[in-house]
């Protein structure tokens, strides 16, 4: 094994997990802030991209243009789903999975049906670049996202502290008291939805710079990812601060220790189609560590009570 | 003023689970009105105050919130009619938000939520002012999370948050069955006072006779969907537990033993 290949291997991806980030951070106003499990994202991990390329190559947009357009269809993406849970009574996942589904239609019709397409970066400036990833320069990746992250970060921090931003948390803390202190918590939910989608979606145009090509695959695990890195990301840091911001900065911090371990390991000859299958185990057994937490005991005090109640019935008899 | 008219609600209609829980009600309070409301279990008690608040629509019926007919609003744009406090403590409040930050929604109840501060400095001023009132130690605990608090401390918020902005009707559905005696009559105490200082139009389900005969200007016992015996004035202040339990026998004939043992004295 080359331990300089290795090494070589990291910044690249750092660069992946911080682009990755961005996804992470709209998976956790989803997953946590409103608690709903929007499979919207494996979907829209996609449609960013598409229509970011679209934008670029055919239009010949302006990229930043082009990335508030990819975030704007991840926006509508969130709207389709925040519909057929609100206004059709659809539960959150499947609401979630229709949409997806949709979306892989519109994104091979936006592609031309074709499954892929690349980006020849030499003809385009683009932002965010893996050649650069290794390079000590002001266009390195990794400080492009670095910066783009602190900005939507303050601006997650100043959105979710307004009025509109505590109605939203409040919705996803509990309903009841919402719709009672006058919250409509459908128009919340598609709030939260639109705006969680918008950010996946520049994940998404971002991840196709970064790589220079565009997969109407490249979302699909995309929810499993997100959730490893909220996971991985409060099992490290969840205990030293509650601030929301610091909240948000340790799923991306998430990310990056999930792409880094994971590119050390295929690094190291473990074959790459294996790491979706690692990463739903890995995830499975974080997300039943609560529910093992409070199972054990009352499974073992559900014995308890079987045996006090035998004893009693046997105490009749004898009686 | 409040006026419900004949409102039937039916639960799980057309299956084999139907059930009338509301059953041609009706009921005026005036303004300034504070009425206990008892009855067994299942008598409708919780359905009238969430036919109200408009939780579901009521499947037949008029509800009219001073003269404003309410009946088809739905339940977050009633709410800045209405102050509610639960059965359950976990209800009232947003557990994973602060103290300052669950009064702040509460203030807010009924106005179009903007993208300005979810709360402001001025506003601290007048939320610690309000929780010292509580006499629980709150106004030192303003950036904790309600999680944090007891159950007795969750409704004495939850309370102060249904009150904060004066509510035409306050709602109270065995606020106070949760908590142990002590807390239980504190928190009545407390809601007493600010009733009577806001004069505020209040239902207050109860399951104790004599908090119901104790509290209010006026007492009502329902039954199987309706209201059976409606007691105000001089009268009520008379009254007894013997003599409501007595009514309450006339009133609801057969059932009076399976239900007595549910009203506690
Ligand atoms: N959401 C619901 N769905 C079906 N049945 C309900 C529902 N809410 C209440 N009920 C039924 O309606 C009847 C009245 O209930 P409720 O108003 O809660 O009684 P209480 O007077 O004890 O508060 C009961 O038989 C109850 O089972
Ligand atoms: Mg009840």
């Amino acid at each position: 094994m080359d331990f300089a290949s290795l090494l070589n291997a990291i910044p690249g991806a750092i660069g992946q997990g911080l682009i990755w980030g961005i996804m992470a951070i709209g998976l956790y106003i989803t997953y946590r802030v409103l608690d709903f499990s929007d499979l919207t994202v494996d979907g829209t991990m996609a449609t960013g991209a598409v229509v970011f390329i679209i934008a670029l190559c055919d239009y010949n947009l302006n990229i930043w243009i082009a990335m508030v357009l990819a975030f704007l269809a991840g926006m509508a993406a969130g709207l389709m789903t925040g519909i057929f849970h609100t206004q059709m009574g659809i539960p959150p996942i499947l609401s979630g999975i229709l949409t997806q589904l949709s979306l892989y239609s519109i994104n091979l019709l936006l592609l031309g049906n074709k499954a892929n397409r690349n980006i020849n970066t030499r003809n385009y400036d683009v932002l965010v670049s893996m050649r650069d990833a290794g390079k000590w320069a002001i266009d390195n990746p990794i400080f492009i996202t670095l910066a783009i992250l602190i900005v939507l970060i303050a601006l997650l921090y100043w959105f979710f502290g307004t009025e509109t931003g505590c109605a939203l948390r409040a919705t996803g803390c509990n309903q009841a008291m919402a719709r009672a202190q006058g919250i409509n918590t459908k128009v919340a939910k598609v709030i939260g939805l639109m705006v969680a989608n918008g950010l996946v979606a520049l994940s998404s145009a971002m991840l196709a710079q970064f790589s220079g090509t565009v997969d109407v695959k490249m979302g699909s695990g995309a929810i499993v990812i997100g959730l490893a890195a909220i996971i991985i990301g409060e099992a490290l840091f969840g205990k030293l601060c509650q601030n929301f911001a610091f909240k948000l900065s340790t799923a991306v911090l998430g990310t990056v220790i999930y792409y880094v371990v994971i590119n050390l390991v295929i690094q190291m000859g473990l074959p790459s189609q294996l790491m979706k299958l690692l990463t739903a185990l890995v995830v499975a057994v974080f997300l039943a560590v609560p529910y093992w937490k409070n199972g054990l005991p009352a499974f073992l005090s559900g014995f308890s009570a079987y045996r006090k109640h035998m004893e009693k019935k046997e105490a009749k008899k004898n009686a | 003023m409040l006026d419900i008219k004949n409102v039937v609600k039916v639960f799980n209609p057309h299956t084999i689970n139907e059930k009338v829980a509301l059953n041609g009600l009706n009921l005026h309070l005036d303004e300034g009105d504070f009425v206990t409301v008892i009855g067994g279990n299942g008598a409708g008690k919780s359905t009238m105050l969430n036919a109200i608040s408009g939780v579901w629509p009521v499947t037949r019926g008029k509800i009219e919130i001073n003269g404003k007919d309410v009946t088809h609003l739905p339940e977050h744009k009633r709410a800045s009619f209405l102050g509610r406090v639960f059965q359950d403590p976990m209800t009232g409040t947003a557990a994973n938000m602060q103290i300052e930050e669950n009064l702040a929604l509460a203030f807010r109840r009924g106005k179009i939520h903007t993208l300005r501060k979810g709360i402001t400095s001025a506003e601290r001023k007048f939320y610690k002012e309000k929780l010292k009132m509580l006499g629980l130690g709150l106004e030192d605990r303003m950036t904790s999370k309600v999680g944090l608090l007891s159950g007795g401390q969750r409704q004495a918020l939850t309370l102060l948050m249904a009150t904060l902005k004066k509510p035409k009707l306050l709602l109270l559905d065995e606020h106070t069955a949760a908590l142990d005696p002590r807390t239980a009559s504190k928190v009545l105490e407390i809601s007493n006072q600010i009733i009577e200082e806001d004069k505020l139009m209040t239902l207050m389900v109860t399951h104790n006779m004599r908090d119901a005969i104790r509290y209010g200007n006026r007492l009502i016992m329902m039954h199987e969907g309706r209201v059976i015996l409606d007691i105000k004035g001089e009268e009520k202040k008379h009254l007894t537990v013997d003599m409501l339990l007595e009514q309450f026998a006339k009133a609801s004939g057969d059932e009076f033993a399976s239900d007595r043992a549910l009203l506690s004295k």
